[in-house]
C-alpha cells in the first residue's frame, strides 16, 4: 500500500531501497529521476505511484545484466562521461529509452525531413543533444555524454 | 500535497461519474504539469480520475479521410505517427519542439490541451494572481511579463496558453471530443481555449466534469506541406517565445488557402484569421507575406518588456510561409 501522493521516485527510493534514481529538482526538468515504464523513458519524480502498480519498471540497477555492465555504462566509465556522477542513473536510463525509440524509428524536431518517412534517425550529435535535452548536467560533461551515446549508437 | 482520493476510469463515462461524486475532482494524464502544480500548491483536488487507460489511446481514420486521436495518447507516440508525420508534419514538428523526450512520453493529448499557464506569478503561491485567485489582482502586467501576451489579454490576466501542440491543432481546425455531465458533444478549435476578459480563471470553454476523450482532425491534404517553426530562449526544452504554424495551397503562384497559427502570444492559441484572409488569393511572395503578418499583428498591444515579440511574430510568420514556398 502506498499514500497516493507518493512519486514513484520516491517510493524507489524510500520503500524499495533503489538509490539509484536521484531526485534533482523533482519538477520535471533536471532528468535526474529518469526511469523506463514499459521499457519507456519518464520522469518517475512526476509519476504518482498508483497509477503504475501494474507496469514493468527499470531503474538504472536494472540495466546492467548477469553482472554485465550495459553498453552505455561501460561506453560512459570509457569516455569520462560524467564528473560527479549525480545525473548519470538519469542519463543512462534516458540514453536507454532514447536509443529504443530511435530505432523505433521516432523522429526528433532537428531529424532531416521528419514529415516524410519512418526510418530509422541516424544518430548524430546534433541529434542525441536534442533528444537527451531532457537530462541537465551541472559539472558540464556533454562532451563526453555525447561521445559515449554516439559510441553506443554506431 | 494535499491528500486525495484515487480512482483509475475504465471508460469515459465512468470517468464522468466518478469525477460528478467529489467536489473537487479533477482528470489525471499524465501528470506532467497537474502533479507539479499540486506539489507546487497551486490546485489542490480532493480527487484525481485515471483517464489514461480509458481507451487504446491510438489513432484511428475517419470516414472523412481525417484522424481521430485518443485523448489519452501519449505526445511522444503522436509525435511518431507516420500518417501525423505524413498528413500534418506542421503537428509532429510541434509536439517534438515542446517539452523533453521523457515529458513527451508521459503527457497525453487531452492532458497537453488543459496544461496551465507557465506565468511565474500562476506558480507562485506567495503571489497575487487573478487565474488562481480571483480579485486578487495581477502583477505580471507590471511585474515579469516579458514572455507574456500581445494579443487579446485583459487587464485581469495576460497570460499566455503554452502548448505547442495546441497550435497546430487550432491551425488545423481540430475538432475535441468532449464528453460530459449532460452527454458528449464536439468542441471546434479554435473555440476550445477562451480570451481572458474578466474570468481568467476559466482557461477553456469546458464545465466542470467535462472530459476531452479525443481530438479529430478533419481531410487537409495541403497540411501535407506544413511547418511549425517555433523561436525559443535555449535550444531545445523550452517554452516558445512566439511560435508559428502554417500550411499553405499554392496553385500558378497564387495563394489558394492557407491555415496560420501563432503560440506564445496570447491566452488562447491564435489563429491568425486576419493574416489568412488577407493571403487568400494573394500571390505567394514574401511582400504579401508581410503585408498578410502586419494585418494580424495590427491589433497587437504589447506590453513594455515584450515589445519585441510583434517584430519577431512578423518575422517568423514571414520566415515560415517563404519556407513552405521554398519546400514546394
Amino acid at each position: 500500500m502506498v499514500d497516493t501522493r507518493e512519486t514513484l521516485l520516491d517510493t524507489l527510493r524510500e520503500r524499495l531501497d533503489l538509490t539509484g534514481s536521484k531526485k534533482g529538482c523533482d519538477h520535471g526538468q533536471c532528468g535526474a529521476c529518469t526511469v523506463l515504464v514499459d521499457g519507456r523513458r519518464v520522469k518517475s519524480c512526476l509519476t504518482l505511484t498508483v497509477t503504475v502498480d501494474d507496469r514493468d519498471i527499470t531503474t538504472v540497477e536494472g540495466l546492467a545484466r548477469d553482472g554485465a555492465l550495459h553498453p552505455l555504462q561501460k561506453a560512459f566509465i570509457e569516455h569520462d562521461a560524467f564528473q560527479c556522477g549525480y545525473c548519470t542513473p538519469g542519463q543512462l536510463c534516458s540514453a536507454a529509452g532514447m536509443l529504443a525509440e530511435a530505432a523505433d524509428g521516432w523522429p526528433s524536431v532537428v531529424t532531416p525531413g521528419l514529415g516524410a518517412g519512418t526510418r530509422p534517425a541516424a544518430l548524430d550529435e546534433e541529434e542525441i543533444r536534442e533528444r537527451m535535452s531532457g537530462n541537465l548536467c551541472r559539472c558540464g560533461a556533454y562532451p563526453n555524454i555525447v561521445a559515449a551515446i554516439e559510441q553506443v549508437a554506431r | 500535497m494535499r491528500p486525495f482520493a484515487y480512482e483509475r476510469a475504465s471508460t469515459a463515462r465512468s470517468a464522468v461519474t466518478a469525477a460528478g461524486r467529489s467536489a473537487n475532482a479533477v482528470y489525471l494524464g499524465g501528470g506532467t504539469n497537474l502533479v507539479d502544480l499540486m506539489r507546487l500548491g497551486v490546485v489542490s483536488p480532493d480527487m484525481l480520475v485515471d483517464v489514461t487507460r480509458i481507451s487504446d489511446g491510438t489513432i484511428h481514420e475517419t470516414p472523412e479521410g481525417g484522424l481521430l486521436i485518443g485523448a489519452e495518447m501519449r505526445n511522444g507516440d503522436l509525435a511518431a505517427h507516420p500518417l501525423v508525420r505524413r498528413r500534418y508534419p506542421m503537428l509532429a514538428e510541434a509536439v517534438l519542439s515542446g517539452a523533453s523526450g521523457q515529458l513527451r512520453n508521459m503527457a497525453t493529448v487531452g492532458g497537453n490541451l488543459l496544461q496551465r499557464t507557465r506565468c511565474s506569478y500562476f506558480q507562485d503561491i506567495t503571489k497575487p494572481c487573478n487565474k488562481r485567485v480571483p480579485g486578487s489582482g495581477c502583477p505580471a502586467r507590471t511585474g515579469d511579463h516579458r514572455n507574456l501576451a500581445i494579443l487579446g489579454h485583459s487587464d485581469s490576466c495576460v497570460a499566455t496558453h503554452p502548448s505547442d501542440m495546441a497550435v497546430a491543432l487550432a491551425a488545423l481546425g481540430a475538432v475535441v471530443h468532449v464528453e460530459g455531465p449532460q452527454g458528449p458533444r464536439r468542441v471546434p478549435m479554435p473555440g476550445l481555449h477562451r480570451l481572458p476578459g474578466a474570468e481568467p480563471e476559466r482557461d477553456t470553454v469546458l464545465a466542470p466534469g467535462d472530459l476531452i476523450t479525443a481530438v479529430e482532425l478533419p481531410s487537409l491534404p495541403f497540411a501535407a506541406r506544413s511547418r511549425y517553426l517555433k523561436v525559443k530562449d535555449r535550444a531545445s526544452f523550452s517554452f516558445a517565445v512566439v511560435s508559428v504554424a502554417a500550411a499553405l495551397d499554392i496553385a500558378g503562384g497564387v495563394v489558394r488557402d492557407c491555415r496560420i497559427a501563432l503560440g506564445a502570444v496570447a491566452h488562447v492559441p491564435w489563429r491568425a484569421e486576419a493574416a489568412e484572409a488577407a493571403l487568400r488569393g494573394s500571390p505567394a511572395t514574401e511582400a504579401e507575406f508581410a503585408r498578410a503578418a502586419g494585418a494580424e499583428l495590427a491589433g497587437a498591444r504589447p506590453l513594455p518588456l515584450n515589445r519585441f515579440k510583434v517584430p519577431l511574430a512578423r518575422n517568423v510568420m514571414i520566415r515560415v510561409l517563404a519556407d513552405l514556398v521554398e519546400t514546394r
